[in-house]
């Protein structure tokens, strides 16, 4: 792709430069070593003009114009492994990659691939385009009925943020349908908020929408402002660190969990639920927006474990060095973009790896994955055997519902 | 030079449609609008015309929900003016009342270029665009995409069906129908909307009288309806995979 040039002013570097040190902890930037490993840690960084280092030294060379006349920050994906690894601790994927992706969508230059799903977000609240009045569709025939907030018109204990793929797309519909049953196994007092629930935005925001995230910010803090429930829980880490990192800077702020902690704390409850065994070894793959960006480890592997006849193995990449499945900053809706440049996917790298470790299943817990993990399914030799299934689908099928 | 484009906004066709009660119009209460396709292309061609030649674009859409996003969208593209028709829009008019009430628009602008999408997928009474050159006496080119302009003239691209293209001149002012811009309709920063939503005017100009004759008039609008040789098959994948095997037996293709 053909990128045109932001700005030949030589000015635009150091006013970019002065803009980074003004976000938490930027200031950082002016600490890096220029020690690379974020490049090489950077799952694309390899085919990039300007990997992370790279485009620091460009920084501070005076010569910025250079990485956002070359398109390669598009290959980001958000999966914050730059981030986690520098010794510097300066703020990578939510500082640099994300304000670089912001400046050259500023100036109009986005790869058409990306523009749909950002346009889709703008007008229907979700990237995939689909209608805001039936967002709701999936949860139609489950029994009890699920709670939509507007109609019921009454305070729940737990309001569940489904997500723009959980409520969307039809395998991981499957996966909502499950959380679904298991909330309701559990007599969890819950309701969502259907067609007043709009996308997170975080994914957006990454790929460098700033604007569009406030503005779907804002919509959804408007439909949470008009209910009562005690805390939020959903199945999309991605929603998880919005909610949680990104909404309360904009004065939306609740108390918000992943499914995989709100289920964890009730154990007890769901260990004598889960009858039948598995008799399965098990992969997990540690989402990027749980795992590396908000430290949750240990719960999704304590409701595997607790499944009976489970083994449970790592891949050669787990927790905080776990691989990016390639969805995230926008890779979700750039799949023909980075597969042209990289002639790689990182979704078939992880299936490579649950390979390797011999695994029956790989267990995600990102609604992002399911489709991701079984494309990439389809294409690496060895992996035919290889199922994918969300956490919460491997406990339904052990509590036979 | 000055283009004018003026755009339709039409169904949203990811919302279910609703036919009213006549039996012979949709139910607007469920219909949500959405800026035709084409139109959105018509939009693109001006603004890139106006990078490569200094030209002021101006953009007018009738007052109908969903118009001022419209608007503001294309002021955040590039669009010099904004204008919204003001009338009896709501309940939606065809292109010989909406070509009419465009008229003493374009006569008073005097635009050297009048941009329309090529067709809209609501069009019941053929597209604007040639509509507006017959009462406007301009000369009209369909199926555009690409235009180049000089001094008086312009060279535009026509596609044809079969893969060929034709480039011709015409003279201005001219109306055309674009098929296609140069380049995919660019994507705006929302918050580069937000901008024009508090920098950016929307003209206003009333329409007194909605003139739609000469259209045809429908009797009746309703779903497609089976067809008496085709059948549906009913149940889950492998029922309906397996009786489609039995019928492809029974066919002698399989």
């Amino acid at each position: 792709m053909e990128m045109a040039t932001i700005t030949e002013n030589r000015s635009f570097t150091e006013t970019f430069y002065a803009s980074l040190q003004e976000l938490p902890d930027g200031e950082r930037i002016r600490t890096c070593l220029q020690c690379g490993t974020c490049s090489g840690v950077c799952p694309f960084g390899y085919v990039m003009d300007f990997p992370p280092s790279r485009m620091i030294a460009a920084l501070r060379a005076n010569m910025f114009d250079r990485v956002t006349t070359s398109d390669t920050v598009w290959m980001c994906v958000s999966c914050y492994a730059c981030t986690q690894v520098c010794p510097s601790k300066i703020p990578l994927t939510p500082g640099l990659l994300a304000r670089t992706k912001e400046e050259l969508l500023l100036a109009g230059e986005v790869p058409a691939e990306l523009q749909d799903a950002l346009a889709n977000s703008q007008r229907y609240g979700n990237p995939l385009g689909e209608s805001p009045r039936r967002r709701a569709d999936w949860a139609k025939g489950i029994e009890p009925e699920v709670t939509i907030m507007a109609r019921a018109r009454r305070p729940v204990d737990v309001l569940w943020f489904v997500g723009d793929y959980g409520s969307y797309h039809p395998r991981v519909q499957h996966v909502s349908r499950a959380l679904a049953k298991v909330l309701n196994a559990l007599e969890v007092d819950f309701g969502i908020l259907g067609s007043e629930e709009n996308s997170d935005g975080d994914s957006q925001r990454l790929a460098g929408e700033r604007g569009l995230f406030e503005m779907l910010a804002e919509k959804n803090g408007r439909a949470f402002r008009k209910y009562q429930f005690n805390e939020i829980i959903t199945g999309d880490p991605h929603a998880y660190n919005a909610l949680k990192n990104e909404y309360p800077a904009l004065g939306i702020a609740y108390p918000v969990r992943h499914y995989t902690q709100f289920l964890v704390e009730r154990l007890d409850q769901l260990k004598p639920l889960l009858k039948r065994e598995l008799k399965a070894k098990i992969a997990y793959h540690d989402p990027c927006y749980l795992g590396r960006a908000n430290g949750v480890y240990d719960e999704p592997r304590a409701l595997l474990s607790a499944i009976p006849g489970v083994e449970l193995v790592e891949m050669s990449h787990h927790r905080a060095t776990s691989l990016c499945c390639g969805g995230g900053g926008g890779g979700m809706w750039l799949d023909g973009f980075q597969w042209e440049k990289a002639r790689v996917r990182l979704s078939e790298w992880r299936v490579r790896e649950a390979v390797a470790v011999e695994a029956d299943i790989l267990a995600v817990a990102c609604p992002y994955e399911p489709p991701r993990f079984e494309d990439a399914v389809k294409v690496v030799p060895g992996a035919e055997r290889l199922v994918v299934k969300d956490i919460v689908e491997l406990l339904v099928e052990a509590m036979d519902l | 030079m000055r283009i004018l484009v003026p755009v339709k906004l039409v169904p949203d066709l990811v919302e279910e449609l609703v036919i009213d009660e006549s039996g012979a119009a949709l139910d607007m209460t469920w219909v949500s609008l959405i800026l035709s396709e084409f139109d959105d292309h018509a939009i693109e061609q001006a603004i890139l015309l106006k990078e490569r030649d200094d030209s002021e674009v101006i953009v007018v859409a009738p007052d109908v929900e969903g118009a001022d996003d419209v608007l503001f969208t294309a002021a955040a593209k590039g669009a010099d003016r904004l204008i919204k028709l003001v009338g009896d829009f709501e309940e939606g008019v065809n292109n010989h009342a909406l070509a009419r009430a465009l008229v003493p628009l374009v006569r008073e602008l005097q635009p050297d270029l009048v941009l329309t999408g090529v067709q809209a997928h609501n069009d019941l009474d053929g597209p604007l665009g040639p509509l507006l050159a017959e009462l406007l006496e301009l000369p009209y080119v369909g199926y555009v995409a690409g235009v180049a302009l000089s001094e008086g003239k312009a060279v535009v691209r026509k596609e044809y069906p079969g893969g060929l293209l034709a480039e011709m001149e015409v003279s201005l002012p001219a109306v055309l129908g674009i098929q296609a811009a140069e380049q995919p309709p660019r994507y705006v920063a929302f918050s580069r909307i937000r901008q024009a939503m508090q920098t950016a005017t929307i003209e206003e100009r009333p329409v007194e009288e909605l003139d739609p004759s000469g259209g045809p008039s429908v009797e009746r609008l309703y779903q497609p309806e089976v067809g008496e040789r085709a059948t549906l098959i009913e149940g889950d994948v492998e029922e309906v995979a397996s009786k489609l095997v039995e019928i492809f037996q029974k066919a002698g293709v399989l």
